[in-house]
């Protein structure tokens, strides 16, 4: 095992060792399954919805979990199951589009503040502050306000709104190395700020950024959700499950499962983040994990 | 004298720190302001206006002027205290915001006694017995508290506690039966209806308080019981605890007395920074709710572009967290002996 094991490139067996160390705590492993679960829902979506989501049967509205539809159907017929799994993509699109823009922006912020100091730092965090003195809901509110409700700038609104926390702390793992000996021999043999940066800081705050920006996911979900119900995010018939909640409230007293499910989905996939942050906080950290 | 010298200093760096923040908040609602898809005038002249009416409303409101001069006019404008008129309502923006923040600071203020109530000991109880099952539950809670989606939590709660059980009063302040009976001095419902010695308003008031002001209270327990249980770990980690103990002081004398006691400053901060999220979940809890609140206020104007409101609402969010934020700061100087 072990010598299959130290074949593997370096990058491929440290994530193999992290996979294995989150499978082998209860918590985390289920949040591993449940991503996984919306990964596939998401891939497969047409294989695995049994009708269409979009299609309406006027002579079925609001059926109850049961007979033909597994999650019952909405106020215009449509299949709630077939719903959630094609609202995975959504779910998953923004994710995933969050993510790729946040996490470079807050590192490249938080790792030049920080090792330039001075000046930079100040005017660079006190930007940073701004937006800090926000709830990030409140914030994305104002800025799909300003472009306009849509699916593409609530994405655009939640990821000008959640960098800043990712740059706070990238910033202050700089701060903790930059005087470090091996910066400074880097810096000697003429290595020119911007590559000290990407060669010999970033590397040392990928760790916490990324368990950050995990643990961060579970917020984004909320609050693109949130969006969607405010009417501010996806717009209907998109399959959004924030959006699903808000056109099935007016019908939530008779017919429960039109916001049971579509809930359930997001305080799921949420709750899958927050696990797995935890989880590769374990992992990647192992001087928190006595303290936790 | 130095030292004195030195405190000036920080007050002062802390002084234009603020003065910047304003200004920096200020400038992103102005852009927000400007990017909103909302034509102000078409707002004010109406659809069917002829052009020469436009363009003098468009001149009025300086639209026509470079965009740095209309930042400064904004500046000027907020500073004296104006923030421009709603076009929904046709009121000053201010008047309407100071008519409906006391439905929101009603609700907020008892979620966070409902938070902190339960946070609070929550937090020790899980430090006290780490990594045994109250520590696994607590955490279960906490995690489940900021976790959960609250807009839905909350029709779920309707669901159960209004349709289901007949508990609790359903939306809004007070049963449809009762509005308008109570003069309207306070704002604050609950002092109003005392005040009159309405007692069945205030009954009511309070069966409908009650659910929203619990949900948004558990949620933000999730987070105050989490930063108590890192707190008290902190403390119960530390020599002078042992040294308590060997000095003949019972177990619970330790725990509440010494570690608990090093933490209640710690904890004031936190509960002040708790209670400015609140207005987050307060959006999302009034529009199922249908709580007259600010919340409710903001997502009506929002959805209609109301230029002026959007852009007031934001600005008050920004400076309350700013306000909150030195207020955690300064009551750590204040009562923290080491910062002296």
């Amino acid at each position: 095992m072990t010598t299959q094991a130290s074949r593997l490139p370096g990058p491929l067996l440290a994530l193999r060792n992290i996979l294995s160390f989150l499978l082998r705590q209860p918590t985390s492993a289920f949040g591993l399954a449940v991503l996984a679960v919306l990964i596939l829902a998401a891939g497969f979506a047409p294989l695995i919805a049994t009708h269409d989501p979009y299609l309406q049967d006027l002579n079925n509205v609001l059926q109850p979990p049961g007979n033909g539809h597994l999650f019952g159907t909405d106020e215009l017929g449509r299949d709630i199951f077939s719903r959630l799994i094609w609202g995975a993509r959504i779910t998953l699109t923004i994710v995933f589009l969050v993510s790729i823009v946040v996490g470079p922006i807050g590192l490249m912020v938080g790792t030049v503040a920080g090792y330039h100091g001075g000046r930079i730092d100040t005017v660079m965090m006190r930007v940073t502050d701004i937006f800090l003195s926000f709830p990030s809901l409140i914030l994305s509110l104002a800025f799909v306000a300003a472009l306009g409700p849509s699916l593409n700038n609530a994405i655009i609104a939640i990821g000008l709104t959640a960098w800043p926390p990712i740059a706070r702390l990238a910033r202050a793992e700089t701060m903790t190395f930059r005087k470090a000996d091996y910066i400074a021999a880097a810096r000697l043999q003429g290595a020119s700020s911007t590559r000290i940066i990407v060669k010999s800081i970033v590397p040392m705050c990928l760790p916490s950024v990324l368990i950050r920006l995990t643990l961060n996911m579970a917020t984004v979900i909320l609050t693109a959700a949130g969006l969607g119900f405010l009417g501010l995010g996806a717009q209907p018939p998109l399959p959004e499950w924030g959006a699903m909640i808000a056109t099935g409230r007016r019908y939530m007293i008779d017919s429960w499962w039109l916001v049971t499910f579509p809930g359930l989905s997001i305080l799921c996939v949420s709750l899958a983040f927050n696990l797995l942050g935890d989880g590769l906080r374990d992992a990647l950290d192992p001087k928190q994990m006595n303290r936790r | 004298m130095p030292l004195r010298r030195m405190r000036l200093r920080g007050v002062i760096g802390q002084i234009t720190t603020i003065a910047i923040t304003l200004l920096g908040l200020l400038l992103l609602t102005f852009i927000i302001g400007r990017m909103m898809p909302a034509d102000p005038v078409r707002a004010i002249v109406g659809e069917d206006a002829t052009r020469e009416t436009y363009d003098m409303v468009y001149a009025q409101l300086g639209l026509d002027r470079p965009i740095w001069e209309q930042f400064l006019r904004y500046l000027g404008d907020v500073l004296t205290g104006d923030f421009g008129t709603s076009i929904r309502t046709g009121q000053p923006v201010i008047e309407d915001i100071l008519h409906v923040m006391p439905a929101t600071i009603e609700l907020a203020t008892f979620a966070i006694l409902i938070g902190a109530g339960l946070g609070i000991p929550l937090g020790v109880t899980a430090a006290v017995n780490k990594d045994r099952w109250p520590d696994h539950l607590v955490r279960v809670l906490s995690l489940f508290g900021h976790s959960m989606p609250i807009f839905w939590t909350g029709m779920i709660a309707l669901i159960v506690f209004y349709a289901g059980l007949g508990w609790v009063g359903g939306s809004g302040r007070m049963s449809q039966f009762y509005i308008g009976m109570v003069p309207d001095r306070t704002g604050f419902l609950l002092i109003d209806s005392a005040l009159a010695g309405q007692w069945d308003v205030f009954a009511s008031a309070i069966n409908h308080l009650i659910l929203p002001a619990s949900l948004l209270g558990y949620s933000s327990s999730a987070y105050i019981t989490r930063m108590t249980r890192s707190f008290m770990l902190d403390q119960l980690g530390q020599e002078y605890m042992v040294a308590a103990r060997v000095k003949g002081l019972s177990r619970a004398q330790t725990i509440w007395r010494h570690a608990f006691g090093n933490i209640r400053v710690q904890l004031v901060t936190i509960v002040a920074l708790a209670y400015g999220s609140l207005l987050e979940g307060a959006v999302l809890i009034e529009t199922v709710f249908a709580w007259p609140g600010f919340g409710q206020y903001l997502t009506q104007n929002l959805i209609i572009g109301d230029m002026n409101a959007v852009m007031t609402c934001v600005l008050i969010v920004g400076v309350i967290f700013i306000a909150l934020n030195l207020l955690s700061d300064l009551l750590y100087r204040f009562f923290d002996p080491r910062t002296k």
